[in-house]
């Protein structure tokens, strides 16, 4: 194999994005569309009567859907980039997750023990 | 690869591991795709921050005063249906199709005006009932969060129109093919970021 042909090994059509077909791209606008409006659906009818339960299940709807996004429209697989993409979106919702719940977990209980009194407790998020 | 015989009697040859050559852009989606996780990274701050603050009305508007979610349910609609046409510009572009390709990133870019136009409009009727960035810690983050979004979209845009004038002035040439494939990634990747403004700013917002 000559440096010519191992360059060739590294094109475009190797990884990236690979593209998707007619079919991906409409299967994932169509599980969109059901996975956006069923949460659309709950919150404005208030389907579930219980606030918690439906703010739970519309974050399950969202998780579903940026899953549905990232692998028939984004085209993610282990594959893409000889797993380097994978690597870096891992890498990312780690950090992504510790951003997010270190924050509200320490900006919750600072809110909710640091001043006693100062707050309306039914203004805590 | 790169060994060749060495004759018993010569020095030992060390042989460097040698950058082999790279296509033109063969790095580039990769590379495109670790900017977009940093760029989910400012995100996440900004969820967080909204996260934290987002209770904190100041006896100000609450989102139950400001939300109008069949409004919001149009913008869904809008950045849904610009990424599917997305997905059809970029599947004519692999036939090669210029006039398609060019008619599908037009229609891309007339649902991405039309999210910001409703968005603006949005953001103006907050505005005008005085729900301003300043009045409280859950409307600058929620300005912050939702306006860097709307930012986004409006820079997406623009790259949308310049990619048209490039594809129309080159046609669907290596260079625009990969261009086109880095706005796909980008364009695919504020709709993810919507998932979230949605849920946990408006619909979460509305359940508060």
């Amino acid at each position: 194999m000559n440096a010519h042909d191992h360059a060739a090994d590294h094109g475009p059509a190797h990884g990236g994005a690979a593209h998707g077909t007619l079919k991906s791209y409409l299967t994932g606008f169509v599980l969109s569309v059901i996975l956006t409006a069923i949460p659309f659906w709950l919150v404005m009818t208030g389907a579930i009567d219980n606030r918690q339960a439906t703010a739970i299940v519309v974050m399950v709807f969202a998780a579903v859907q940026i899953v549905v996004h990232m692998v028939f429209f984004l085209h993610m697989n282990t594959a893409s980039e000889g797993g380097w993409s994978m690597l870096a979106l891992i890498f990312t919702l780690i950090l992504v997750v510790i951003v997010l719940t270190g924050s509200l977990w320490v900006m919750y209980h600072l809110n909710a023990n640091m001043m006693p009194g100062l707050h309306d407790m039914r203004e805590m998020p | 690869m790169l060994s060749r015989t060495i004759t018993a009697d010569t020095e030992p040859v060390f042989h460097l591991e040698e950058e082999h050559a790279h296509a033109e852009g063969s790095s580039t989606m990769l590379g495109f795709w670790l900017y977009l996780m940093s760029d989910c990274l400012i995100f996440a701050m900004l969820f967080a921050a909204y996260g934290v603050l987002g209770g904190n009305y100041a006896a100000g508007p609450a989102p139950k005063d400001l939300f109008d979610l069949d409004l919001v349910a149009v913008n869904t609609a809008m950045l849904l249906f610009s990424s599917i046409t997305y997905g059809f510009a970029m599947l004519t572009m692999d036939k090669g199709r210029v006039a398609a390709t060019q008619a599908w990133l037009a229609v891309t870019g007339l649902f991405g005006l039309a999210f910001l136009s409703i968005e603006l409009y949005e953001f103006a009727h907050m505005i005008h009932e005085g729900a301003t960035p300043q009045r409280s810690a859950f409307l600058s983050s929620f300005f912050t969060l939702v306006g860097t979004h709307g930012l986004h979209v409006t820079f997406g845009t623009v790259w949308l129109v310049t990619l048209m004038v490039q594809v129309a002035r080159f046609g669907l040439i290596e260079a625009n093919r990969r261009r086109l494939m880095c706005l796909s990634m980008f364009w695919h990747f504020l709709d993810v970021v919507w998932i979230g403004v949605f849920t946990f700013v408006y619909l979460m917002g509305m359940l508060r």
